[in-house]
């Protein structure tokens, strides 16, 4: 739970920052409208795609294509093979999303770290190294949150504020653990 | 009571032909207070051991079953914890719809009472609508997310737009002027990785650092995908149908669509997706979609509490996530109807319909694709088609109704190996290993390069003027007059080329779905199934059309396909292809003409869609009659009672029910005569969930029946709090406590546990009967009596075993008829014929021996979940 409490903390102050520096610099080099053309080879004149930031009703052959690769007489036939789409997008939308998500990817990666090796080693310092060891032999289990079990014992007994917080994210490790069990070990669901 | 005596009436009338019985059933109808004497058989001491032969029983009937009160009537002090379920079970959904009445009803009452009241009712009333109006916000909001961040993280395996980091390829080349007709997807701003490491565009060095770059970001996307589903929610992998199809049909699996679930699901399938592994987004959005709605229903006391409740919006939710992911709202809704829903009325019909437009209208207006689509793949034809193209479709949907059963046969028989052997000890090996050669595989070729949705786009695209690819290198001539009907042209070498890597990239799908489909990642299935259908008919297509094209005088295509005509449009041909892929995995056909039509938007073209799904249904199910997901949840064996299966056995609950005859005596509690220690022995002892009520030892008839935890919860909250209850208390589920010596300690009451309106069927109801209850009520468990005793308990499991068992024997498997007539003396007449019923069906005395089904019920048990 703590974890989750960070994670959106974090998550919060990300999206407001994205927000921000949406805003800041804003997107000049690539407009968020766009009149695309598509004009199929005619004549002599090879196919060319063209490209002009215009609005909707201005979307058509004859305002999109500068100088006109044909002349007089040929540009109604050649605008008539073209083809002109009016898009839109929101670049904003795409960098926000783009950021955030990337950002939760490398907390989650961050926390996952964090739980398999880091985790282990300071358990490792706090609670000495023979019991650890031992324990270790004993279950044989090198997944992380093996330990779950032992500190939900723990932390039940010593009941603080503190500790109730250790207590729900150890019960969700536990939670984990059995689904993993069930999944990997077992294969009884998920297979 | 009601049920009892219909099927006494309907079935029962020939039955009992001694007189004993017959009297005796009558009095158990007139009710109360008849003291009456009845011997017992020798075989009904399999109730209780200690009963010894032809034992003279007194029976009291006490009067105490008020049929008509309910559960939740006699629910005075409510225990916190009573009425839920654990972890792998199953749902009792009559009682679940009790409970919301009866708390409908409770609101109603109160309405008038005053005006905060009055809100509540309302909030009430409208929390249904609200919470599918949340449900379908989220996943528009989610599915817009992973759109997004899945095509950027794809072509992050080619190169990076330099200007903008966040832009994938397409955005990237937006507003350039530099492209060009040919090349039309190449920018200055866009740099491949060989660009920008080894600074060459062209040339053999630049390819293969590519390629090296593609392997390294398509191994390190997959290693962090599985590494995240490990850690943090080992639920997220697969596609999610298969349990959410069972989840919906009345089973808990606590977390699977949880908070976790919903986030690492979103954050891998983005990883999954990318890292270019033959699966797509679709199933898995449904999955998340269904997160999005359990999560959401917390917030609402109307769903939170009550799991069929629930289940009505996770109908609505996955309709909401198909919606989504094709883009089909309507498709979405059928979908739901037709594949994944177990129970669907009307009500939930409406909110289905309602969230799978909230999560479009949403979609749409975060527009991920700029296309102002909500799918990739959207294609607009406005070509006709021609009678004689029947012939091809019906082909195409022989095509996808083969390929539906090779890829079920040959996934189910991997991953049963991934299930028993000890190759699945390694899931993380087993993505990198497929995930590598897939990358491996997939570059060379650049059709498998390609991202699947944007593979599809393409061949569902027609040849227009304005394309340039290889699949459109017709020979043309430039000074055709026609602008908007192109007619059909002669092939050129870039045809016939990408005809060659279509079909090594038709192979490689085909092999690489059947590995990955199952590995511990999110991967849906629709989409490979649609891009190997859309291969094979834009094949399919290109042939017809260049048949067509140089033998335009054969009489099927004189009549339409003259000289410069437009006659054939291969793209159609890839859209039927996909479709009748899509349905021989899936067997879907309603909701998937449904779909495609939506993405095609063309009316038009349903009579050739529904022609070829069609076809593959039939070729499919010639092959064996369950869909991919049916196949993965027998698999698993959840506890998946599926409505589309007929029962045609003639066996008889008595055959069905446990206990068996060599099994240890049915597991009972009596009304008023046992110990708090008595039940928590039996609790203890037994693994049974719930245990039958009965009157007394010596009267055996029913009273109700309790779940074993309410039993455990409700006992341990009385020792808590209620004083005086300890281990010799008497428990007292009847509703008056009997008169006790003054000295023993106060009893407990449990009657607010009992359940006092317990399914029951007689012995000799048929099966077909029983099953049918089982499926159109959601029963969780049903228990079997003769002349109102129980003889024993029949539970979903028990169905589902049976069920299997005959599956794998030779049919019709009548009861073995000695069994019948040791076990029921009463209902055969004195010469020991069998009922009239069985007359009626052939009885096969087959030489099947008891030790033999023991044997296999002992396996099943194992493999049952």
């Amino acid at each position: 739970m703590a974890a989750r409490a960070r994670l959106c903390s974090l998550l919060g102050s990300v999206l407001a920052l994205a927000a921000l520096v949406g805003q800041v610099t804003g997107v000049k080099n690539f407009e968020d409208v766009r009149c695309k053309c598509i004009c199929p080879p005619y004549k002599d004149q090879p196919g060319h795609i063209f490209n002009k930031n215009v609005s909707q009703k201005d979307c058509d052959c004859l305002h999109v294509v500068e100088s006109m690769p044909v002349s007089g007489p040929d540009v109604e036939a050649y605008c008539l093979r073209c083809e002109c789409k009016y898009e839109e997008r929101s670049s904003v939308t795409i960098k926000v999303t783009v950021i955030i998500y990337l950002s939760i990817l490398g907390l989650l990666l961050l926390y996952m770290v964090y739980l398999t090796l880091a985790e282990p080693i300071l358990k490792r310092r706090l609670f000495g190294h023979s019991q650890l060891i031992q324990r270790d032999e004993d279950i044989g289990d090198h997944q992380p949150f093996a330990n779950a079990h032992d500190v939900l014992a723990r932390s039940r007994s010593r009941a603080n504020v503190l500790n109730k917080v250790e207590y729900a994210q150890q019960r969700w490790k536990l939670q984990v653990q059995e689904q993993r069990k069930s999944v990997f070990d077992r294969h009884v669901v998920l297979s | 009571m009601e049920s009892e005596q219909l099927f006494r009436r309907g079935y029962y009338r020939n039955s009992y032909n001694s007189i004993t019985s017959a009297s005796s059933d009558e009095e158990l109808l007139d009710g109360a207070g008849v003291i009456m004497d009845f011997q017992t058989s020798e075989d009904d001491n399999l109730l209780d051991g200690d009963a010894s032969v032809g034992t003279h029983y007194t029976m009291t009937n006490g009067g105490s079953i008020n049929s008509s009160t309910h559960l939740l009537d006699l629910l005075d002090e409510p225990i916190p914890g009573v009425g839920t379920y654990d972890d792998f079970h199953t749902i009792d959904w009559v009682r679940e719809k009790c409970k919301d009445r009866e708390r409908h009803r409770r609101i109603n009452s109160k309405k008038k009472e005053s005006a905060w009241e009055m809100a509540k009712s309302l909030y009430d009333a409208w929390s249904g609508w609200l919470v599918v109006t949340l449900t379908g916000l989220a996943s528009g909001a989610l599915a817009g997310l992973i759109d997004i961040a899945a095509d950027w993280m794809t072509d992050l395996k080619e190169g990076i737009c330099l200007d903008a980091l966040w832009f994938n390829h397409e955005q990237c080349c937006w507003g350039s002027n530099k492209t060009t007709f040919e090349e039309r997807d190449k920018c200055p701003q866009w740099e491949t990785w060989a660009e920008l490491i080894i600074g060459q565009a062209e040339g053999p060095g630049s390819y293969i650092m590519n390629y090296i770059m593609y392997i390294f970001w398509a191994l390190s996307f997959a290693f962090l995908a599985v590494s995240l589903v490990k850690v943090f929610a080992p639920y997220a992998c697969g596609s999610g149908i298969p349990e959410i199809k069972t989840i919906l049909s009345g089973f808990i699996i606590r977390g699977y669509l949880g908070k976790w679930t919903l986030m690492i699901k979103t954050i891998t399938l983005v990883l999954a997706v990318a890292s270019g592994l033959s699966l797509g987004k679709e199933g898995p959005l449904v999955h998340v979609a269904c997160c999005c709605g359990n999560i959401f229903s917390y917030l609402f006391p109307k769903y939170s509490t009550n799991e069929a409740k629930k289940r009505e919006v996770l109908s609505a939710a996955s309709a909401a996530g198909v919606s989504v992911a094709f883009g089909a709202p309507i498709g979405g809704v059928l979908f739901s109807l037709e594949e994944v829903s177990y129970y669907f009325p009307l009500k939930t019909l409406w909110r289905s319909f309602f969230a799978a437009l909230v999560a479009a209208f949403v979609l749409r207006s975060i527009n991920p694709f700029g296309n102002s689509r909500l799918v990739l793949f959207y294609v607009e034809y406005h070509t006709p088609w021609y009678l004689f193209e029947l012939f091809p479709f019906i082909l195409l949907g022989v095509f996808g109704g083969l390929w539906g059963a090779f890829f079920i046969r040959a996934n189910i028989a991997w991953c049963r190996r991934r299930k028993s052997t000890k190759f699945g000890k390694y899931p993380v090996l087993e993505v990198i290993i497929v995930a590598a050669v897939t990358a491996v595989i997939a570059f060379p070729n650049p059709y498998t390069r390609l991202n699947t949705s944007e593979l599809i786009k393409q061949l569902f695209t027609d040849c227009g003027p304005l394309e340039s690819s290889s699949l459109c290198d017709y020979r043309n001539d430039m000074n055709a007059s026609k602008l908007v009907d192109i007619p059909d042209r002669p092939a050129g070498t870039g045809v016939y080329s990408a005809i060659w890597q279509l079909c090594l990239a038709l192979i490689f799908k085909i092999i690489m779905t059947v590995f990955t489909f199952g590995i511990k990642v999110p991967s849906g299935l629709f989409i490979p199934s649609m891009a190997i259908g859309a291969i094979a008919g834009r094949i399919v297509g290109i042939a017809v059309e260049q048949l067509a094209y140089y033998h335009h005088d054969w009489f099927i295509f004189k009549e339409w396909c003259e000289v410069g005509a437009d006659c054939i449009t291969p793209g159609l041909y890839a859209m039927v292809g996909a479709a009748a892929c899509l349905g021989g995995v899936t067997r879907m056909t309603v909701s998937l003409v449904v779909i495609v039509f939506e993405l095609t938007g063309g009316l038009e073209y349903i009579v050739p869609l529904m022609a070829a799904v069609m076809t593959s249904k039939w070729v499919g199910d010639a092959f064996g009659r369950e869909g991919i997901y049916e196949a993965h949840i027998r698999l698993n064996g959840y506890p998946f009672l599926d409505a589309k299966e007929e029962f045609t056995h003639t066996t008889l609950a008595a055959d069905v029910m446990r206990p068996r005859r060599s099994d240890p005596p049915l597991a009972v509690l009596t009304q008023d005569n046992m110990t708090v220690e008595d039940i928590e022995n039996l609790i203890n002892e037994t693994s049974y969930n719930g245990f039958p009520v009965i009157m007394s030892k010596e009267s055996q008839r029913l009273v109700g029946f309790a779940l074993r935890r309410d039993l455990t919860i409700a006992i341990e909250s009385a020792r808590k709090k209620q004083e005086g209850i300890v281990g010799s208390s008497r428990v007292c589920f009847a509703q008056h406590t009997p008169s006790l010596p003054a000295e023993s300690p106060r009893p407990l009451k449990l009657r607010s546990i009992l359940d006092m309106s317990p399914f029951t069927v007689t012995d000799h109801t048929p099966m077909e009967i029983v099953v049918d209850i089982f499926r159109k009520l959601g029963l969780r468990q049903c228990l079997v009596t003769h002349n109102g005793i129980v003889l024993g308990i029949i539970t979903k499991k028990n169905i589902l075993e049976h069920l299997e068992q005959l599956k794998q024997h030779v049919e019709p498997l009548a009861p073995p008829w000695h069994y019948n007539k040791k076990r029921y003396p009463p209902s055969y007449g004195p010469d020991g014929k069998p009922r009239p019923r069985i007359n009626n069906v052939q009885l096969n005395p087959i030489a099947e021996e008891r030790e033999e089904t023991e044997e296999e019920v002992h396996l099943l048990n194992s493999t049952m979940l």
